[in-house]
């Protein structure tokens, strides 16, 4: 059963990833799009509704591939992980039963009175679904973090004498002070890809010359908003999501920085490739003390590397734990200069005239994506060998009676599907940026969802 | 609290065959009811605005069953490994060629995505009813409430099962005769003139069928699963679920011509046919072919007291919820569905 577990753990892997490129849209957009629609009701200007018309548009292909590929998320818990499942849903049954009874309900209901609705809503009825689409999205992500932190760091929970976990207290679940820093991090990351997914093709219609008034617009909620969010994504969110990662997983924190030797004043690594057969890290840029500081807040802290620990306890994806993770920091560093300068020239009247920063915010686009798909690899290859951290492996976790060849088959079978539902997605979008914001006059409103 | 529970999720699953079949019903009629471009896109704008939200009672469903009843969870979903896959994949289908159908006019385009969106229906329907099939029949499950079945080994609910065989197949062609029935009438109810003229017709000629289909599966299922026999005859109250199913049936061929009654007829044959399923098999959830003492019930499968009654809280607030968006949704949407030249879309 050995290789099925690897098969069960890929095809995991492949869909999430796969799935997440919409939620981190449809979230990030939906908080943009309420904005765009309250300035829109404060100022009556029309210019707004048709730019919100226009990013409804993406929202709504974007919403409907996530619909698609989420399903599959919740149903492999059963199909993949039943042994997991048999022992946790006391527990994470909560979280994934309430995701579905609150926020599936009001997202999915009011996003179709928000796209097919406006004539008979109302200038405010229609703000306000607006503002329901956006909050039952972020519910979601909430109850969804929740589930996954309650993977990371169990909490509120009873043993049960088969071994199955339950329940004990219901606002411990929802209160784990693990989602209270995941929740945030995780949400700003989606708002980032929010506004550079605006930013960017703003920036496109600029450059092109096409739709320009909509293209400054685009570019400077993106800019602002995103500026804003790439300073909450680095402080305070990732430092607390950090220090909890310090405090309770340390054997994580140390695989994320390529540590193996414990040290007082240990170094940050900002190059390097980890050698774990000779546990040192290859060609190394590293700051000194500084991992001391950021982690302890004091130069000389002994940090624990890798050596501390058992080897059975290590993370057994210690490189791409590493990567993934310097991938993610790397990343959200560029993201905050790139939104600073761009804001320091919206600022200063300039940013539409300087093509070379457009040129920077277009080509943006696909990097937040990476980021975010980095975090979470980094969150859950920093997780193994646990699948409930301290409690439960992840070897013990999947079906017994699935076969290895079984899970080989669905797995090529979504790689074939995915790879198809990718194209069409690409090419929908593709015709809105095309078709442009200035053909989202009301009646045609009708046709996105 | 497992019973309060058994009975919760299996209205919700009614709810959800209920609403999301007409859509499944409409995907498979759309290519025999409708004659032109035009028409087949006035079937598809009549669930283009509910089905995701109807979809949205299948993942509330699932995620309730994970959460009252796990071990459930865990052998039905690991067991039906394969046509549960196929379901997502289908569902996957269904989804994407109503959403993207109607972002291009081209007609290679549309045909295209009507194909898709007729054999992902109509499958699903099928797959649909097997799976009922299969938990009525029974299923190998070991002393550690967990199984495996093939897709098929030798067609036949005996010796080793696999998912399909001539009584779970009977059971989905079952279900995708009164899905297609159920389908039809909402598109007679939400249409007028020719098409639904002929939506009309296509429910009589299938209705028919459907009263066939009923009798076979309720003989077969009978003489199959003793328990369902021995449940009504020690709670005869039960006989009212079948009753509502017949009375349904026969409401839908009387009622034709009222397409609003008919259409509730069908959603009263639907939720009876599947009371009635509900109620012979509890307390199981899950059969046991093999050992009835390995049976899942309601009452070993479900998860521990304390989490069951929180749930029951938060459940109902959200079932409150729930039916108010789902209601001020089909209001809006009220009414026939016609095209008129400047609304694209469907």
């Amino acid at each position: 059963m050995q290789s099925a577990l690897v098969v069960d753990r890929l095809q995991f892997a492949f869909t999430v990833m796969f799935h997440y490129i919409f939620p981190q849209v449809t979230m990030g957009l939906a908080l943009l799009i309420v904005i765009l629609k309250t300035i829109a009701l404060r100022t009556g200007d029309e210019h707004y509704n048709r730019a919100a018309r226009f990013w409804a548009k993406i929202f709504g292909i974007s919403f409907a591939a996530g619909v698609v590929t989420g399903i599959p998320m919740e149903f492999q818990f059963g199909t993949n992980w039943s042994e997991f499942s048999k022992l946790a849903g006391g527990v994470i049954g909560q979280t994934l039963a309430m995701e579905g009874m609150f926020s599936f309900f009001l997202e999915s209901s009011f996003l179709g009175l928000f796209l097919f609705g406006e004539k008979r809503l109302g200038r405010v009825g229609h703000w306000f679904s607006a503002v329901m689409v956006f909050a039952g999205a972020w519910l979601s992500g909430y109850f969804i973090v929740a589930t996954d932190a309650w993977m990371q760091h169990p909490v509120a929970y009873s043993l049960g004498a088969s071994g199955a976990f339950g329940l004990k207290s219901f606002w411990g679940l929802l209160g784990n002070r693990w989602t209270l820093w995941q929740y945030p991090h995780t949400m700003i990351g989606a708002v980032q890809t929010g506004c550079f997914v605006m930013a960017a093709i703003g920036a496109f219609y600029i450059l092109s010359q096409r739709h320009a008034d909509y293209g400054r617009t685009f570019v400077r909620v993106g800019v602002i908003v995103g500026v804003i969010a790439a300073i909450l994504q680095l402080y305070p969110t990732g430092d607390g999501q950090g220090a909890m990662i310090a405090r309770y997983q340390p054997v994580t924190l140390a695989a994320m920085e390529g540590l193996f030797h414990t040290e007082r004043g240990a170094p940050l690594a900002i190059l390097g490739q980890p050698d774990v057969a000779n546990q040192r890290l290859d060609n190394p840029l590293t700051i000194p003390r500084a991992l001391s500081f950021l982690t302890y807040r004091a130069w000389t802290a002994k940090v624990k590397g890798l050596d501390q620990f058992p080897r059975d306890a290590w993370p057994d994806q210690i490189e791409l734990v590493y990567f993934s993770y310097h991938i993610m920091v790397g990343l959200g560093t560029m993201f905050i200069a790139i939104f600073v300068m761009a804001a320091f020239l919206l600022w200063r009247g300039t940013l539409y005239r300087h093509r070379w920063m457009l040129w920077i915010i277009m080509l943006a686009l696909p990097f937040p994506f990476i980021a975010n798909t980095a975090g979470w690899i980094t969150a859950e290859t920093g997780r193994q060998p646990w699948l409930i951290y301290g409690m439960l492996r992840t070897s013990a976790g999947p079906s017994p009676l699935v076969s290895t060849g079984s899970a080989w088959f669905t797995l090529l079978g979504f790689m074939g599907l995915y790879t198809v539902l990718g194209i069409l997605y690409l090419f929908l979008v593709y015709r809105e940026i095309e078709r442009g914001p200035e053909d989202g006059a009301l009646t045609s409103s009708a046709v996105a969802s | 609290m497992g019973t309060v529970w058994f009975c919760l999720i299996a209205l919700m699953l009614t709810v959800y065959v209920a609403l999301d079949g007409f859509d499944l019903g409409a995907g498979i009629a759309h290519l025999f009811v409708a004659q032109n471009e035009t028409e087949r896109r006035v079937v598809l704008r009549t669930i283009g605005p509910v089905w995701d939200g109807n979809e949205v009672w299948l993942i509330a469903a699932g995620g309730t069953l994970y959460f009252a009843f796990p071990p459930l969870y865990a052998a039905s979903f690991s067991g039906f490994y394969l046509p549960l896959m196929m379901v997502l994949w289908l569902l996957i289908l269904r989804g994407i060629s109503l959403e993207f159908r109607r972002h291009v006019t081209a007609s290679l385009w549309t045909s295209f995505w009507s194909g898709v969106l007729f054999v992902a229906s109509l499958l699903l329907a099928v797959f649909y009813g097997a799976a009922l099939g299969n938990v009525v029949r029974g299923v190998p499950l070991n002393a550690q409430g967990q199984f495996f079945e093939a897709l098929w080994t030798n067609f036949r609910p005996a010796g080793e099962k696999g998912i399909l065989d001539w009584y779970t197949i009977l059971a989905g062609v079952a279900a995708l005769v009164a899905l297609t029935l159920h389908g039809s009438l909402w598109v007679a109810l939400k249409t007028e003139n020719e098409l639904h003229e002929r939506a009309r017709k296509f429910a009589a000629k299938l209705w028919w069928a459907v009263a066939v289909a009923t009798v076979s599966i309720t003989w077969a299922s009978f003489e199959l699963q003793p328990h369902l026999h021995a449940s009504y005859v020690a709670r005869p109250w039960g006989y009212i679920f079948p009753a509502i199913a017949v009375a349904g049936l026969v409401g839908v061929i009387v009622f034709l011509k009222q397409e609003r009654r008919a259409f509730r007829a069908s959603c009263a044959y639907v939720a009876g046919m599947l009371g009635s399923v509900a109620f012979g098999l509890y307390p199981d959830v899950l059969p046991a072919s093999t050992n009835p003492a390995l049976s899942l019930t309601a009452h070993n499968a479900k998860a521990p007291d304390y989490g069951l009654k929180i749930g029951l809280i938060w459940w109902i607030i959200g079932i409150i919820l729930a039916t108010i968006y789902s209601v001020t949704v089909y209001r809006r949407f009220a009414g026939k569905v016609s095209v008129s030249p400047e609304e694209e879309g469907y």
